[in-house]
C-alpha cells in the first residue's frame, strides 16, 4: 500500500509539532511540518497529503480565545480546500490547541443559524498538566478503531467542552460523535474534578464530525508513544509502547 | 472612530470570584463579594471603522457566543457609574491587542490601534479605605495599569510623538569630582568617582566631551550587571575563626574560586574532559552525545518581580530562554527550571512595609508569569523549588533556568568584518529604560505617572517565532554569530559581539514600536524578544526571506568592521565613536572590603518538650511551606511538551509525590537523558555560609544521583543572591560561600559551567531595613546514560528492605526541626568531602544495576520526612525498627530530623540485599526497616517504643494542605 502522507500544520505559537511528527514516523509514515503561511500562499499543497494534523500549542498566543485566530485563518484562507480535503475521504486530527482551532473553524460541528453549536472554554480549575484515563465512547472514528481506553496527559487551560443547548449535547451522543470521555482510573464515570479535569459537559474529551474522519481531542496521544513517557513506568514496568501510538497507526491503516 | 466592546461571561464569573477572594485575603475580611458585582473584559478599537465593521470584529473574533455576551458602543457609550475599568498604561506591552490587529486584518477589517481592558462593576457603598485597597492592590497593579471609573473618555489610542533629532554632548571635561559624582547620580549611570575620573581622563586624551550615548554605552558595559565588577574585582578579605585572624587580598574572587576549580578539574580530566565552553558564552556547554552538546543557564529577575510579579517573572523566563538560543550558533531549549524565594503567604497584610506587595500576590503573579511564558514557548518546566522566609518580603527571588541542545558542529561563532548587524524579533520601545516618561493618551484622572520603564510584560509568541526561525537559519548557515539582547539592549549585544572587531550602527534603522525614541533610547532599550545576528552580506537576502515567511521582523542596523571602534550614527550624523578597547578593558577595578566572623555558636538546646512529640514535629515539618507539596504550581506548568519527560516532577502511585529531580530524554528515539536538580538552603548560611554552599552543592548532586544521573557527569551552576555588598560582613559571607564552591567542586569532580550574581537585594524605608539572607542556588544538570534505568522516590511494594546510606550526625543547626520547634543555633551539616563522592558513586552503581526500587535523598526534615514522603507517594507503608543502626550514639531527635548531607534512603528487594551490602562495603549503610502493605509509617526509637505511628493519609494531608490553592 502507498503510505499516506501527513501534513502537520504549524502556526506562530504551535509547539507540539515535533513530537507529533515523531509519533507519525514511529507509526510508520512520513510527516511534514508546514507553516500556515506556506499553505496560505498555495492552498492546493494540502492535496498532496492524506492526513492533516493540527497539533497542540498556543497558536497566536491563544490571544482572544484559545485557537480562535488560527480558526479564523482556517476559515478565511483555507475553507474551501479543507472542505474538499474532508470530502475526499481523508483524515483530519486536531489535538489540544488543534482541537480548539478545528472546532472553532466549524470543521467538527458546523454552526447553525444561531451560531456555533459548542465551544471549548476556560477550565473550571485553570491550566493543568495531568495524566488522565480516557474511554473511547464511540467506534465511529477510524482513528480510534480497536482502542478501548488510553492513559494520556492533558496540558491546557481552555478545554472545557460546552454545548450551546442541551439538545446539541444529546444529539452528539446519539449520533456517536462523542468519541472520548474522561473516566476514573478504573474506567468508570469521572464524577467531577480531577478525573474530569476541566468541567466538560458529559465528560467529553474528544468529538468527531458526522463522518468520524475528523477527530478533535484535548489530551495528547502524541505524548504517550514511548513507554518512558508514562508517569508510573518506574512502578509498573516498561510497557511495549505508549497507549497513544495505536491512534497514529490507525490513521495510517485507514488508507491501506 | 473609537469603539468599545465589552464582553461579559454568561455563566460563572471566575474573575469576579478571584478579585473578591483577593480583597478578602488582603483585608482579612469577608465582604469582597459585596464590593464587586461582576466582571467583564473588553477591547478598544480605533480606526476608520463603521458600526458594522466593529460589530463584525466582535462577533467573528472577540466574543465566544456560546459562553459570553457583548455590548458594542462608541467609546463612553457604555454608561455605568459604578464601572471600574483597568487599562494597561501607555507603552506597556499588550500582546492580545497586537494579535487582534493581525487577526482583524485576516477578516479584512483594519483598525489602526487596539487596546484591551478589564472591567469590574462595583457598588455605591464603598468606603474610602476599601476603595483604596480595591483599586490599588486588588484590581490593578499601578506599576503597569491605570484605573478609570465611570464611562471611558478618550479621543485616540495612538501614542508617541515624532522625534526631533538633536545630538547631545555631555560637558564632562570641565567637571570637578563633585560634578562627576553628581553627573553619575543624576544620569543614573551608577558609576563611582574612580570610574567617572577614568572616563574623564579618556576623553581629555581625545580632547573632547562625550556625547550622551557614549557615556551611556560605557555605563551599561561597566555596570555590575554586565561586568560583575564586585566578584571579579579585588577584595580585601579578613576572617576571624576561633580567635585566629586571617587576611587575604583576593584579586578576582570568581577566578580564584569558581572558574578556578573548573579549570583545575578540566586539567585533571584530561582527555575525559566533557566541558565544551564554560563561563564564556551565554550558557555553559558540556558534551551530551555524538551529535549534540547540552547547555544550561540560570538567571535571576528579582527586582522587576518585586514590583510587577507577573511581568517580572514572565520576562525573566523570556530572558533566560534567549541565553541558550544565543549560545554557540544557537541551542534549542529543551526545558526550563524555576526556583523562588518568598515570604510566607500567610504574612499579616497589615504589617506590609510601604510599596511592598503581599507575598501571596507576589507568588501567584510569579507563578502565572512563568506559566504563561514557558507554556507558550513549548518548553517544559521540569524542576524547581520554593523556599519561604520572611526576609524575602521586600525582595523576592526569582530564578529561571533554561537548558538546550546544540549540534556539535554549531558551537563556533565569530562576527566577521563586513557582516551585517541584524536585529531579529520584537520592536524596540522605551521598555526597560529607567525613568522613561512620555505623553500620550490620557484616559484617566486617577492614573499615576509611569514608574519607569523598568517593568515589562513579555510576548512569548514573538519569542517563539524568533526561536522557530533562528533554528532554521542556524541549520542553513545564514549567520556567523548570534547573541541575545538582554540587559543593556543593543549597547551590550553589539558591544560584545564586536568587541574584538568594531562595529558601526545606524540607529534609525531599528524598527520601533512607536515614534519618539531618541537615538540613545534606541541604543539602550531593553525591549524583550530580540536577538542580534551577524549576517554575511551574501546570506542577508535568504535570512530576510526566511524571517518574513514566518512573520518575524529582521532589520539590518549596521555592519561589523575591523576598526576597533564602536561607531554610532543617526540619520547620517555621527553620535558616538568609542574605542572598543576602552569600553571593554578600560574600567578601573573597584576594591572592596569583606570580613567574616562566625555567628556565635550557640549549642543547640534540644529540651525534650512535650509540646513537640516526634509525631507532631513530623506533621509540622511536612506542613511547613518550604517542605509542603508544590503541586499547585507544578500542575500549572506544562512539564511534558516536546515529549521527552522520563521522570516527572510529580511521581508515585497517584502522580503526586515529590521527585528528587526531573529527567528529560531530549532526542526522541534515543535513550540518553539529562537530569535536572537544584540545591539551596539559606538557613544554614545564618550559621555558616561555607557549609551552606557545600550543602547546596551536595543537595543538587545527590538529587540528580537519586534518579540515575552519573555523578561523574554532573555539571553545576551558581547563582549568588546577596544583600548590600558594600557592607563588608555581607560580602564576607559571600566570599566564604565562594570558597566552599571551589573546595566542594574539586572534591566532587563536579565542574561549574556558568553562573550569575544578583547583589544589593535589600530594602530600606521608614527606618525599616530588610536584607535577604545570603542565598546560593546550585542548579545541576547530569547525564543519564539510559533513561530506562531511572528510579523514582516512591516506595514500590511491600516486603522490601529499607536502607539508609550515609552517616547521620547531630546536625540540627538551620534544620527544619529547629524552625518548627522555634530553636536556633546548633551545628550545621558538614559535607564529608572525601566520602561523599564515594557514596555518590556507589548509589549510582546500585541504580544502574537495577538493584534499587526507590531512592530518595534526605534533606529538609531529615530521615523522618524522607521516609514519610516515600511512603505516601508510593501508597506503601514502612516499619522502621533499626534506626539505632544508623547512629548508635545519637539521640532519637537527631536520628529522625538531623539534616546531615550525602544521605539516601534506598528500597531494595530481598534478592538484591547481598549485592547492595557488597557494593557499599566500607561505606556507611544501615538496614533500618522494611516496607509493609498497611498504609502507615512507624518509626521505633532506641528503646523500641514507637516514636511515630501515622497513617499515610494523615501525613500526606499535612504535606498537601498548606499550598493546595
Amino acid at each position: 500500500m502507498a503510505l499516506p502522507k501527513v501534513l502537520i500544520l504549524r502556526a506562530p505559537g504551535t509547539n507540539c509539532d515535533e513530537e507529533a511528527q515523531y509519533a507519525f514516523e514511529l507509526a510508520g509514515t512520513t510527516a511534514d511540518r508546514v507553516h500556515i503561511n506556506r499553505l496560505r500562499e498555495n492552498p492546493a499543497t494540502l492535496h498532496h497529503y492524506q492526513i492533516l494534523m493540527v497539533p497542540g500549542g498556543f497558536s497566536y498566543g491563544d490571544d482572544v480565545a484559545a485557537g480562535k485566530i488560527l480558526a479564523n485563518q482556517l476559515t478565511a484562507f483555507l475553507g474551501d480546500e479543507l472542505r474538499k480535503f474532508r470530502d475526499a475521504e481523508k483524515l483530519i486530527l486536531g489535538v489540544c490547541n488543534g482541537f480548539q482551532a478545528i472546532l472553532k473553524a466549524g470543521l467538527l460541528l458546523p454552526p447553525d443559524d444561531e451560531g456555533p453549536l459548542a465551544t471549548l472554554t476556560h477550565n473550571t480549575h485553570g491550566y493543568q498538566d495531568r495524566w488522565l484515563h480516557v474511554e473511547v465512547a464511540s467506534q465511529k472514528s477510524p482513528f480510534l478503531k480497536g482502542i478501548r481506553s488510553m492513559q494520556i496527559p492533558m496540558a491546557h487551560g481552555e478545554g472545557n467542552f460546552v454545548c450551546r443547548k442541551e439538545w446539541i449535547l444529546k444529539g452528539l451522543e446519539q449520533s456517536g460523535q462523542v468519541a472520548l470521555r474522561y473516566a476514573n482510573s478504573g474506567g468508570g464515570p469521572a464524577n467531577g474534578y480531577p478525573d474530569n479535569p476541566n468541567g466538560s459537559q458529559g465528560d467529553i474529551a474528544g468529538v468527531t464530525d458526522m463522518t468520524g474522519r475528523v477527530l478533535g481531542l484535548m489530551p495528547h496521544p502524541e505524548r504517550h508513544i514511548l513507554p518512558t513517557q508514562h508517569p508510573r513506568w518506574t512502578r509498573e514496568g516498561l510497557k511495549h509502547e505508549g497507549d497513544g501510538l495505536q491512534l497514529f497507526r490507525n490513521a495510517i491503516a485507514f488508507f491501506a | 472612530m473609537l469603539w468599545e466592546v465589552e464582553i461579559r461571561p454568561l455563566g460563572r464569573d471566575s474573575e469576579r470570584e478571584r478579585v473578591c477572594d483577593e480583597f478578602d485575603l488582603l483585608a482579612n475580611a469577608s465582604r469582597g463579594g459585596d464590593l464587586v458585582r461582576a466582571s467583564a473584559r473588553g477591547f478598544l478599537l480605533e480606526g476608520d471603522l463603521d458600526r458594522e465593521a466593529a460589530k463584525r470584529l466582535a462577533v467573528e473574533l472577540l466574543v465566544d457566543s456560546v459562553v459570553e455576551s457583548a455590548t458594542i458602543a462608541e467609546i463612553g457609550g457604555i454608561r455605568d457609574d459604578l464601572a471600574i475599568t483597568v487599562l494597561l498604561k501607555p507603552g506597556v506591552m499588550d500582546p492580545v491587542a497586537e494579535s487582534v490587529l493581525v487577526a482583524a486584518a485576516d477578516l479584512g477589517v483594519l483598525p489602526e490601534a487596539v487596546r484591551t481592558f478589564r472591567r469590574y462593576f462595583g457598588t455605591r457603598e464603598l468606603n474610602p479605605n476599601d476603595r483604596d485597597l480595591l483599586f490599588r492592590k486588588v484590581l490593578s497593579n499601578d506599576a503597569i495599569e491605570q484605573i478609570v471609573t465611570g464611562a471611558l473618555r478618550a479621543e485616540h489610542l495612538t501614542h508617541g510623538k515624532p522625534y526631533t533629532f538633536r545630538k547631545i554632548m555631555v560637558p564632562l571635561l570641565s567637571l570637578d569630582d563633585e560634578g562627576l559624582v553628581k553627573l553619575s547620580k543624576e544620569g543614573q549611570l551608577a558609576l563611582n568617582l574612580d570610574e567617572m575620573r577614568t572616563i574623564q581622563t579618556h576623553f581629555r586624551e581625545q580632547g573632547r566631551d562625550p556625547s550622551d550615548i557614549e557615556l551611556e554605552s560605557i555605563a551599561q558595559t561597566w555596570s555590575e550587571h554586565c561586568s560583575h565588577k564586585t566578584l571579579k574585582g579585588p577584595i580585601d578579605y579578613c576572617e576571624t575563626i576561633g580567635g585566629q585572624l586571617t587576611t587575604k587580598r583576593i584579586n578576582n574572587l570568581l577566578k580564584e574560586t569558581i572558574f578556578g576549580s573548573t579549570q583545575e578539574l578540566r586539567k585533571r580530566m584530561g582527555s575525559d574532559d566533557w566541558c565544551v565552553s564554560v563561563f564564556a558564552d551565554n550558557a555553559g556547554v558540556v558534551k551530551f552525545d555524538d551529535n549534540y552538546h547540552a547547555c544550561f543557564k540560570v538567571e535571576t529577575h528579582n527586582h522587576p518581580s518585586a514590583i510587577e510579579p507577573y511581568g517580572g517573572a514572565n520576562t525573566g523566563l523570556g530572558g533566560v530562554i534567549r541565553d541558550p538560543l544565543g549560545t554557540g550558533l544557537g541551542a534549542k531549549p529543551i526545558c526550563n527550571t524555576d526556583v523562588f524565594c518568598f515570604a510566607p503567604p500567610d504574612f499579616p497584610p497589615d504589617q506590609l512595609p510601604p510599596g511592598v506587595l503581599h507575598p501571596r500576590r507576589t507568588m501567584i503573579g510569579v507563578v502565572t508569569g512563568v506559566k504563561d511564558y514557558g507554556n507558550r514557548m513549548g518548553i517544559p518546566t521540569v524542576n524547581g523549588a520554593v523556599i519561604f522566609d520572611e526576609r524575602y518580603l521586600a525582595n523576592p527571588l526569582v530564578f529561571c533556568g533554561t537548558a538546550g541542545l546544540i549540534p556539535v558542529d554549531r558551537m563556533e561563532k565569530a562576527a566577521q568584518p563586513g557582516d551585517l548587524i541584524v536585529a531579529v524579533g520584537g520592536r524596540t520601545g522605551r521598555d526597560g529604560i529607567h525613568g522613561a516618561t512620555f505623553s500620550s493618551l490620557e484616559l484617566t484622572e486617577e492614573s499615576e505617572s509611569i514608574s519607569g520603564g523598568a517593568v515589562q510584560i513579555g510576548n512569548a509568541i514573538t519569542e517563539k517565532k524568533v526561536l522557530d526561525v533562528v533554528l532554521q537559519a542556524r541549520d542553513r548557515g545564514l549567520y556567523s554569530a548570534i547573541t541575545d539582547c538582554g540587559a543593556g539592549g543593543f549597547s551590550s549585544a553589539v558591544g560584545e559581539m564586536g568587541a574584538e572587531l568594531g562595529a558601526h550602527v545606524h540607529l534609525e534603522k531599528a524598527p520601533l514600536k512607536y515614534d519618539g525614541l531618541s537615538y540613545t533610547e534606541i541604543w539602550i532599550s531593553e525591549a524583550q524578544e530580540r536577538m542580534v545576528l551577524s549576517v554575511p552580506l551574501a546570506k542577508w537576502k535568504d535570512l530576510e526571506f526566511l524571517c518574513r515567511s514566518e512573520g518575524v521582523e529582521a532589520a539590518a542596523i549596521g555592519v561589523f568592521e575591523a576598526t576597533g571602534r564602536l561607531k554610532l550614527s543617526y540619520l547620517g550624523e555621527q553620535v558616538g565613536d568609542l574605542s572598543m578597547h576602552f569600553l571593554h578593558d578600560g574600567r578601573p577595578d573597584v576594591a572592596r572590603k569583606a570580613e567574616f566572623t562566625p555567628a556565635i555558636a550557640n549549642p543547640s538546646a534540644t529540651p525534650h518538650s512535650t509540646l513537640h512529640t516526634p509525631h507532631s514535629t513530623l506533621l509540622a515539618i511536612l506542613g511547613s511551606y518550604s517542605v509542603a507539596s508544590k503541586e499547585w504550581i507544578i500542575r500549572q506548568y506544562d512539564h511534558e511538551v516536546q515529549g521527552g519527560s522520563a521522570v516527572k516532577p510529580l511521581t508515585g502511585v497517584t502522580n503526586d509525590g515529590p521527585s528528587d529531580a526531573a529527567v528529560v530524554n531530549p532526542v526522541l528515539g534515543t535513550w540518553k537523558g539529562l537530569a535536572f536538580a537544584n540545591g539551596l538552603n539559606p538557613l544554614y548560611g545564618d550559621i555558616d555560609p561555607y557549609w551552606m554552599a557545600a550543602a547546596a552543592i551536595d543537595e543538587a548532586v545527590r538529587n540528580a544521583v537519586c534518579v540515575g544521573a552519573d555523578p561523574k557527569r554532573i555539571a553545576i551552576l551558581d547563582n549568588f543572591c546577596w544583600g548590600n555588598v558594600n557592607d563588608p560582613a555581607v560580602l564576607g559571607s559571600l566570599v566564604r560561600a565562594a570558597n566552599a564552591c571551589r573546595d566542594v567542586a574539586l572534591a566532587f569532580g563536579t565542574p561549574f559551567i556558568s553562573g550569575k550574581d544578583s547583589l544589593y537585594n535589600a530594602y530600606a524605608s521608614e527606618g525599616r531595613k530588610i536584607s535577604i539572607p545570603g542565598t546560593l542556588l546550585i542548579s545541576a544538570m547530569g547525564i543519564v546514560h539510559d533513561v530506562r534505568h531511572c528510579v523514582t522516590m516512591d516506595l514500590k511494594e511491600a516486603g522490601n528492605h529499607l536502607y539508609l546510606v550515609g552517616e547521620t550526625k547531630e546536625e540540627l543547626g538551620g534544620s527544619h526541626y529547629h524552625v518548627v520547634t522555634g530553636q536556633t543555633g546548633g551545628a550545621v551539616p558538614r559535607v564529608d568531602l572525601q566520602r561523599a563522592p564515594e557514596i555518590f558513586a556507589a548509589v549510582h552503581t546500585a541504580i544502574s544495576h537495577a538493584l534499587v526500587r526507590a531512592c530518595h535523598d534526605t534533606s529538609e526534615g531529615g530521615l523522618a520526612v524522607a521516609l514519610a514522603e516515600m511512603a505516601f507517594a508510593g501508597g506503601v507503608g514502612a516499619d522502621v525498627t533499626n534506626l539505632k543502626d544508623a547512629g548508635p550514639s545519637l539521640s532519637d531527635t537527631a536520628l529522625l530530623f538531623s539534616e546531615s548531607t550525602t544521605r539516601f534512603v534506598l528500597e531494595v528487594k530481598s534478592e538484591h540485599v547481598l549485592a547492595i551490602q557488597k557494593l557499599f562495603a566500607g561505606l556507611p549503610l544501615a538496614k533500618i526497616g522494611t516496607t509493609v502493605k498497611e498504609p502507615r509509617l512507624r518509626l521505633a526509637g532506641a528503646n523500641g517504643e514507637w516514636l511515630i505511628w501515622s497513617k499515610l493519609d494523615e501525613l500526606k494531608e499535612a504535606w498537601q494542605k498548606p499550598l493546595r490553592w
